[in-house]
């Protein structure tokens, strides 16, 4: 090349260089302006600007606050004045009759106490709400509609109220009165019956008082109530982690089982025969280009919603990419170990065992363990589709549209065990192949010598 | 040091310790392997157990479904051409997901991972936060961010958009960062003595050395896309996996229509997988003469 240009005039150098600045000028200022173009039309096409209208915000709010406080619902049935107190209002978190929490005593007159000086009364017949700056709001709900009466002056925005309903939001609270229900909540901070519920004798209880408790015998009992809580269902959660982690080990293991021997098949010298080679080829390209989404849904047709449909998807799909890299890895082995296995007069079988195997040992192990990280993400996607493990959980407690403190806590999950097995995975490989370790120990004792060398 | 005065050991001694040396490793594979195939047969029966439907069972039938999709997309096989042209806008829907949220993932990409890199980063003390960031974006599967974004937007592409676009911002970021480490300094450093901004410094020194990398991995990134987006359609956020689960939930009588979108999906990826392996391929061994 040099010599070519040697050659050159001085004018037609610099012309060649002009033009090659030409073209790299243009490349660097045209390839940002097509992305910026494409942008663009997927802004129009997807109508991101419609996009402001259709967010709804009274979602986002209770999704926020959902996720980080819960309620507690006092209400009063106005046809037979009985209060009854529940957490979220479920069922499962109601307190039994005749208790409550220390801020509402129950009573002829049900008082509650919202804190910052707001106060409300469950009277015998009227209902009444005091809210400090604003005034005393009274209610007599009955046939003829609530009946609310508010103080003088113009009734603020946080105040609606009509012939049939009285609502008031407030920083402590919320009030509804309706004819048939007065109903009171009060917002905390937290996850509500984490531990135990409220059924359980624990519930309420220190950790140091637990301790005490659980030293004294009751351990089993105590994690019995914690393992069976029925608002979060610890027990469940855990069989759904587990079912997820399954999926991805079986589907993962299963598929270089299957792989590692047709992946022999799909060698150029291995196989010699060239059609076989080409029909285990087009197998795995088959395999992995019909996409995991297929397999998942035709899988689930046959097996049935759960975790074995799951790591049979996880488990086809694999092959056909673990087949690639692994024939790919069989193609570059080193030839010399095997003449050296063959000249002690070894079987194939043997030949293979000590003169391939340790090969490709180290490309086996790591692209086993890589891919068992990412298929956690995998199953937990695929279980969402066919219905198993943390996935069915999630996607069940997202359409309820109500449990968003469940929907945090599974992404939490998820995160920690995706998580866990990146780190899990990169320690095995780390544990297993140790050639790894020390090459990247060169590359680092190398970028510190380069790093020395600069000016 | 070794005691000099004990004679060598004899050949048989060596040979001795070299058999029981062998032994001892014979025992330990042995241990592992019969763990491992305890663990799969184990985990094998407790998936068994906890499926609806039983493996024996399914495995008769695993090829009932096709069966039933392919016979009658035979038998309307003239209507094949129609369907494939009307759920075509879906499809590029879901390449416009894919391609849209792989671009948008590969620069927010570029910035984490020059932000994280030892040597580039502007603010080195923050390097392990903007590692974290990548490692919690890569951690979250799609479809977590997608579900709750399609219960504040509503469906349609944007939810699957962001959520994609957040997973391969911290896939990529991991991935540049390490290309990152081996770009060499001096360009940043010419270009630093000129008084060049960080963001001059890292345009016009980094990314030219690594950039070639960067799209091949971009590229490989955008054939998962394709297929995570074909998903994320699947649970309700458009393009042809939304088809998809309309035309199987209509069940037997248009399965035809299911076929048909079988048919572009796999099309689609086999020809993205080759297009962008040939790519791939010019990228890392430069082109052929």
């Amino acid at each position: 090349m040099t010599t070519i240009s040697t050659e050159l005039g001085l004018a037609d150098r610099k012309h060649a260089t002009s033009q090659l600045f030409q073209k790299k000028k243009l490349i660097n200022f045209g390839l940002p302006v097509i992305v910026l173009l494409y942008l663009a039309y997927v802004f129009v096409a997807f109508d991101i600007s419609g996009l402001w209208d259709k967010v709804s915000v009274k979602n986002a709010r209770t999704l926020v606050s959902d996720s980080y406080s819960y309620k507690t619902h006092v209400t009063r049935d106005n046809r037979d004045a009985s209060v009854s107190v529940a957490i979220e209002g479920e069922r499962k978190g109601r307190y039994p009759d005749g208790e409550a929490p220390a801020w509402v005593s129950l009573g002829e007159t049900t008082s509650i106490d919202l804190e910052n000086g707001h106060h409300v009364w469950f009277g015998p017949e009227v209902i009444e709400y005091d809210i400090p700056g604003y005034g005393l709001v009274t209610a007599k709900p009955g046939r003829t509609g609530v009946n609310a009466t508010l103080p003088d002056g113009p009734v603020p925005n946080w105040i609606n109220a009509s012939k049939n309903r009285l609502a008031i939001t407030t920083d402590a609270g919320r009030l509804t009165v309706t004819r048939n229900r007065t109903e009171v909540f009060r917002y905390f901070t937290g996850w509500e019956l984490f531990f135990f519920t409220l059924d359980s004798p624990y519930h309420g209880m220190g950790p140091a008082k637990l301790l005490s408790h659980a030293v004294q015998g009751e351990a089993g009992a105590i994690f019995n109530d914690f393992w069976t809580n029925k608002m979060w269902r610890h027990q469940d959660v855990a069989w759904a982690i587990l079912e997820t982690l399954l999926m991805a080990f079986l589907g993962t293991l299963g598929a270089g089982i299957v792989a590692l021997p047709l992946a022999f098949l799909a060698t150029r010298n291995f196989m010699r025969m060239s059609s076989v080679r080409f029909v285990v080829r087009r197998f795995f390209d088959f395999l992995r280009g019909v996409d995991s989404l297929i397999w998942t849904v035709v899988l689930s047709r046959a097996f049935g919603p759960g975790p074995l449909t799951g790591a049979l998807a996880i488990l086809v799909t694999d092959t056909g990419t673990f087949g690639k890299i692994f024939s790919e890895a069989l193609e570059n082995v080193d030839e010399k170990q095997i003449e050296g296995v063959q000249s002690t007069g070894a079987s194939p079988l043997l030949q293979y065992r000590f003169g391939v195997i340790p090969q490709i040992t180290p490309v086996l192990l790591s692209q086993l363990l890589y891919f068992l990280e990412s298929n956690t993400r995998s199953a937990t996607i695929i279980g969402a589709i066919t219905g198993g493990g943390i996935g069915l959980l999630l996607t069940q407690a997202i359409i309820t549209q109500k449990d968003w403190e469940e929907v945090a806590y599974y992404i939490v999950l998820i995160i920690l065990m995706v998580m866990f097995m990146d780190w899990f995975s990169g320690w095995l490989r780390r544990k297993l192949i140790k050639g790894e370790e020390k090459k990247t120990k060169i590359k680092k004792s190398n970028a510190a010598k380069n790093a020395f060398l600069l000016p | 040091m070794p005691d000099l005065n004990t004679s060598p050991p004899s050949l048989t001694e060596i040979r001795g310790d070299y058999i029981a040396l062998t032994q001892r490793k014979r025992v330990y594979g042995g241990i592992l392997l019969a763990i491992f195939v305890a663990l799969m047969a184990a985990g094998f029966r407790t998936a068994d157990a906890r499926n609806a439907g039983s493996f024996r069972d399914g495995f008769n039938n695993v090829f009932d479904y096709p069966a039933e999709v392919l016979g009658e997309a035979l038998e309307k096989s003239a209507q094949l051409p129609g369907h494939l042209v009307h759920f075509f806008p879906a499809l590029v829907e879901t390449l416009n997901i894919a391609a849209a949220s792989t671009l948008i993932g590969a620069i927010a990409g570029i910035i984490l991972s020059l932000l994280s890199t030892r040597g580039l980063a502007p603010w080195p003390a923050l390097i392990p936060v903007f590692r974290r960031i990548m490692d919690i974006s890569r951690a979250i599967p799609e479809i977590v961010i997608a579900l709750v974004l399609i219960f504040l937007l509503g469906g349609g592409p944007v939810p699957a958009m962001i959520a994609i676009a957040i997973h391969t911002a911290g896939a990529l970021g991991k991935l540049f960062s390490e290309v990152n480490e081996n770009a060499s300094l001096k360009p940043v450093d010419g270009l630093e003595s000129v008084g060049a901004s960080w963001a001059q410094r890292m345009y016009l020194g980094v990314i030219p050395q690594v950039g070639p990398n960067y799209v091949s991995y971009a590229l490989l990134r955008f054939e998962i896309n394709i297929r995570a987006s074909a998903i994320l359609g699947f649970v309700g956020a458009g393009g042809i996996g939304y088809e998809l689960r309309n035309s199987m939930s209509w069940g037997q009588g248009r399965y035809d229509e299911a076929a048909a979108i079988f048919l572009l999906l796999f099309i689609t990826i086999v020809v993205v997988d080759q297009l962008s392996g040939q790519l791939r391929d010019r990228m890392t061994h430069g082109a052929k003469a």
